[in-house]
């Protein structure tokens, strides 16, 4: 599959090609300061979650790395592929440089500020 | 019909049935209780020695989680708090997928599992639940002289 992979590929693209992924869960809320996006990231740890912003695009990756027997044989199975990917196209108006993700409990809890100039704004309405 | 607007709708049609696949990968098969679109999903395995449960259970608190083995049965449960605002606060909600709520999954345990022998650690949001088997009903292997 990566053989696909182009250079004239947008990075959104390449991820796409590069493996199969389950698509996780969000919640995403707006506020006047920013945005807050909480992805549902169950089994991956930190050092395997990988948030990126590549232009306007974001993209959330982690591979989940979980404690299983060397002997096990699976029975039953919901989540059958290790890994998680989704891309998002942000807008301008939010500020990249201005992000914090954590992770606690296989959620990821990302928030990106808005650029000063597109926060609300209240106008004073002065009379005589 | 000409091929013109053919091409597009077959585009289209293609592009939905990946998305489907997708959110089946992810949705799994319905619960006859329909409830809480399979949270936590869950994987199960077997070795020799036990049974191991993988429930995929993100953003809980590891205290809140209640996991009980009775009459052969496993049961998990728990709530899991929304993290949306209240519709009284000055923000709007984009996504809204990830589940929120009480939540209960039962599995059925194999006889020869020991409800004495149950080990259950919350780490990354997965809750493993690892059961022993019986000694007796284990495989020995049977010298022959």
């Amino acid at each position: 599959m990566v053989a696909n992979a182009d250079p004239g590929m947008s990075a959104r693209q390449r991820a796409e090609v590069d493996s199969p992924a389950l698509v996780p869960l969000v919640d995403v809320v707006e506020d006047a300061s920013g945005i807050t996006l909480y992805a549902d990231l169950p089994g991956v740890p930190k050092d395997k979650l990988d948030v990126r912003v590549d232009g306007e695009t974001l993209i959330i990756e982690g591979e989940t790395a979980l404690e299983i027997p060397r002997d096990m044989e699976a029975t039953h199975v919901e989540v059958s592929v290790p890994r998680y990917r989704r891309v998002f196209a942000l807008s301008r108006d939010l500020d990249t440089g201005n992000m914090t993700a954590e992770l606690k409990h296989g959620v990821l809890k990302l928030r990106i500020q808005k650029a000063e100039r597109a926060r609300p704004r209240r106008i004073e309405v002065r009379g005589e | 019909m000409n091929g013109l607007s053919l091409f597009p709708r077959d585009l289209l049609a293609e592009m939905d049935r990946l998305q489907r696949r997708l959110m089946q990968a992810f949705e799994f098969s319905p619960s006859i209780r329909g409830s809480a679109r399979g949270y936590p999903a869950l994987n199960v395995g077997s070795t020799p020695d036990s049974a191991e449960i993988y429930a995929f259970a993100p953003g809980l608190d590891p205290a809140s989680i209640d996991v009980q083995v009775e009459r052969g049965v496993l049961s998990i449960s728990g709530e899991r708090r929304s993290e949306l605002p209240g519709a009284d606060e000055k923000s709007s909600v984009h996504f809204n997928e990830r589940f929120a709520g009480r939540f209960h999954r039962v599995i059925t345990l194999a006889d020869d599992l020991d409800p004495d022998a149950v080990r259950a650690r919350y780490r990354d949001g997965v809750l493993h639940v690892s059961i022993g088997r019986k000694t007796a009903a284990r495989p020995r292997r049977i010298q022959v002289e």
